[in-house]
């Protein structure tokens, strides 16, 4: 499986009569977006820009979508929801760099996230740093919550398929080649290299917990094994935002930076032949099984060690720690990716569960930590949510509308896919 | 900090503070002028720089056996003097001696002082206390007095030299605090997962940047006698509160805990109660919030006499994103309370 990645660098995005791509400049018809999206369940539904430096706050933010067309090959972009089922990850694809589709509306749940576009909060979101097309999206009264939050979801990806449209026939300013090979031809490529593979732990545990492989809700998959470029072309989407800074939206997904950075090696140090999806469910059978086909894919690829990035925190814990337990019982070596609950003092131990055998771990930094976000001049959504949020309290927003709450609030502060560059240590 | 020299207190046990051996450990805790016994070579370490102003001393005995009336002591010392900062020891593997420094340091961070200290890594003051103080590590017994005192001398002087502020443990010459800090770094996580990866897979030194904790295993209590004689309680970590979260329970990182009364309740309706917790789908618990706090079963094992009592209150928090000190604090005085009501059997639901 061959993919050619096109990107195509946008410097800016503004409204105009037609959606189209001009010396970088991404122009958008407005309403043919807002009528493309509409449906009998949304009441409402805005469109308005934001970008780095604006003093803007987006809240709650639900997902965040990268722009993306299949050019060339099988299959369309978000498999199971934009495109049919038809497998995806080869031939060409063009991704809109520097930009992204941000979803927001009235809160379904406690807990989605907050971006800010300046201040010191921009400093701890990824996101502050694209050109957002950010969409407000109310739904009618009464929608049952799991409704609301697909409503939202679809909104979100419908938006970004549009947009990537834009890109189409744009030639790109960089293309990257992945090459995904059957196992048989992997291994032969590089016989003498360590093999090694990614264990990509994926949030299902229901209402705003939960990501989709192909369509399939992933509670409801076993362990299964899909081709990073797979991963590219949009299979694996985000209907996950509580406590926001450790959720993969869309994006973290399209950009997973665990497989771009295993490619980097790739062919030097080791030989990065597989990546295997699992999910986190809540009951123990669950964990369980999911733990042990993961390790038994392992052993089956013949993996010497695996990366094994965490989605959320708590209850997904004992997922991390069981699949660290079966992969390293096999002597597959495991570097783990997760985030930590230390307390706001940062005393508190940080994980809900630990094993000895988990002594190679990379942290996202402590989701606990307060921070003081300045009062912005615009706010896109509703500030007062900042009270109830995962991170926030009463009193979080203060009345000069400068807002206090834990980073766990900020849409991809700890991102568990290693996107960002902090960090915690002992003091 | 102020200008000029800076002003230390320093704690002494009693035989450091040079009043006597076991049989003075029983005296009170008492100041004194100036350094004494060790604070003397400190105080001319740190000459030009800080100055000991007054020594703390007080009994090892005492202090365990006084510990609410020995700390409220200190902390009226602490707050009448102010001091710039405490120092505390070094109490090597002395472990009475090291639990009290360990005390005077929990005290003086209340109340917002710094402290040094030096302590052997296994001395129990140190592992309970360590967030509070920064602890040299010290050998196991006096006689390693002689590195103890400049280790010490050079903390603090970095401590004031960079305005209050001291680097990582390795850096700065302290035993780790346990405190986990955020920070940016050059490389971002998936590159640092990678490498570590490599250096794994070739058997060479990598450092992970989270050691795994030692968790506290909770023994199971013996079966209750007689259940049904017993009054039962519920407390949950599920976030079940009456409509509305009156206390405004956080959903995640909960700062509090309810108490909420369910004297005669049958049944908790979706119109009086929801949850609160934001780390769960909350649809199935506010489709019926007996789910995750089952007040019907309890009422109907009641009345069919298979318990003694449901106790007329719940307490209630929620568990996502909750440190585990926060959750200790919550849990000791939800305990102390049920012990005083009566209550001999507690059925905990999570979710």
């Amino acid at each position: 499986m061959k993919l050619e990645l096109g990107k195509i660098k946008i410097k800016d995005i503004i409204f105009a009569n037609n959606t189209e791509i001009k010396d970088g400049v991404l122009a958008i018809n407005r309403q043919e977006l807002i009528s493309l999206l509409a449906e009998p369940r949304i009441k409402e539904l805005t469109i308005e820009l934001a970008k780095p430096g604006d003093r803007i706050r987006i809240i709650p933010v639900k997902d965040v979508i990268e722009p993306r067309v299949k050019v060339e090959g099988p299959g369309g972009i978000f498999p199971g929801f934009i495109a049919g089922e038809e497998i995806v990850g080869s031939g060409k694809t063009h991704a809109l760099k520097g930009m992204a589709v941000v979803t927001t509306g009235n809160i379904v749940g406690f807990q989605e996230g907050i971006i800010d576009m300046a201040g010191v909060g921009a400093d701890y979101t990824p996101f502050s740093k694209l050109l957002n097309v950010v969409i407000s999206c109310e739904v009618s009264a009464g929608l049952p919550q799991h409704e609301h939050e697909a409503v939202l979801r679809m909104v979100g990806l419908k938006a970004a398929a549009y947009l990537g449209e834009a890109g189409r026939e744009i030639k790109p300013d960089q293309v990257v080649c992945y090459q995904h090979k059957p196992f048989y031809e992997a291994i032969n490529d590089y016989p003498d290299l360590p093999r090694v593979g990614y264990i990509y732990m994926l949030q299902s545990q229901g209402l705003l917990h939960d990501t989709y492989v192909y369509g399939v809700d992933a509670k409801e998959i076993l362990p299964t094994l899909i081709s990073p470029t797979e991963v590219m072309d949009g299979a694996i989407i985000s209907g996950n935002c509580v406590s926001a800074c450790d959720k993969n939206a869309t994006y973290f997904h399209q950009n997973n930076p665990v497989i771009e950075d295993l490619y980097r090696y790739h062919g030097r140090e080791y030989n990065f032949i597989g990546t295997i999806v699992t999910n986190e469910n809540v009951t123990l059978a669950d964990k369980e099984r999911s733990s042990s086909f993961t390790a038994r894919l392992a052993e089956q690829l013949k993996l010497e060690a695996a990366i094994v990035s965490e989605e959320g925190f708590g209850n997904p814990d004992a997922d991390l720690i069981m699949n660290c337990n079966k992969l390293e019982e096999k002597g597959i070596k495991t570097v783990l990716i997760t985030d930590e609950y230390a307390g706001r003092d940062g005393a508190s131990q940080s994980l809900a569960d630990a094993s000895k055998k988990a002594n190679a771990v990379v942290t996202a930094g402590n989701a606990n930590q307060l921070i003081t976000l300045p009062p912005m001049e615009q706010t896109i959504g509703e500030q007062s949510l900042a009270d109830v949020i995962a991170g926030g309290f009463a009193g979080s927003l203060k009345e000069d509308g400068s807002i206090e709450v834990e980073i766990q609030a900020i849409t991809g502060s700890t991102n568990e896919l290693g996107f960002t560059k902090m960090t915690a240590r002992s003091y | 900090m102020s200008q000029g020299k800076l002003k230390i207190i320093h704690y002494l046990n009693q035989f450091f503070g040079q009043i006597g051996g076991e049989e003075k450990a029983n005296i009170a805790p008492l100041i004194k002028e100036g350094p004494v016994g060790p604070g003397g070579a400190l105080n001319n370490g740190l000459a030009g720089l800080a100055e000991i102003s007054k020594t703390m001393i007080c009994g090892d005995s005492y202090f365990s056996e006084n510990l609410a009336a020995s700390r409220a002591e200190i902390k009226q010392m602490l707050t009448e003097e102010k001091p710039d900062l405490v120092l505390a020891g070094p109490a090597f593997n002395a472990g009475r001696y090291g639990i009290a420094c360990g005390n005077v340091a929990e005290i003086a961070t209340e109340l917002g002082i710094t402290v040094i200290s030096g302590i052997y890594p296994e001395n129990p003051g140190y592992d309970l206390f360590k967030q509070y103080a920064y602890f040299v590590e010290t050998g196991d017994s006096a006689a390693s007095m002689r590195q103890a005192i400049p280790n010490m001398i050079k903390l603090v002087k970095s401590y004031f030299e960079q305005g209050g502020k001291l680097g990582s443990p390795e850096e700065a010459g302290y035993l780790p605090r346990g405190v986990r800090k955020n920070l940016f770094v050059e490389k971002r996580g998936s590159l640092r997962a990678v490498e570590m990866l490599i250096k794994k897979l070739k058997g060479e030194q990598f450092e992970t940047e989270y050691p795994m904790p030692v968790f506290d295993r909770v023994e199971p209590r013996p079966p209750v006698k007689d259940i049904t004689k017993a009054t039962v309680a519920l407390v949950t970590s599920g976030g079940i509160v009456p409509k509305g979260n009156p206390d405004r329970i956080e959903s995640s990182s909960a700062s509090k805990y309810g108490k909420y009364s369910i004297a005669g309740l049958d049944d908790l309706s979706t119109a009086e109660y929801q949850t609160a917790h934001g780390g769960y789908d909350p649809v199935y618990a506010n489709e019926d919030p007996d789910r995750v706090l089952p007040v019907d079963t309890l009422r109907e094992l009641e009345k069919e006499g298979k318990i003694g009592k449901m106790h007329d209150h719940y307490y209630s928090t929620v568990g996502n994103g909750t440190a585990v000190a926060a959750a200790r604090a919550y849990a000791r005085e939800i305990a102390d309370e049920l012990v005083n009501d009566g209550v001999q059997a507690v059925i905990l639901t999570s979710t």
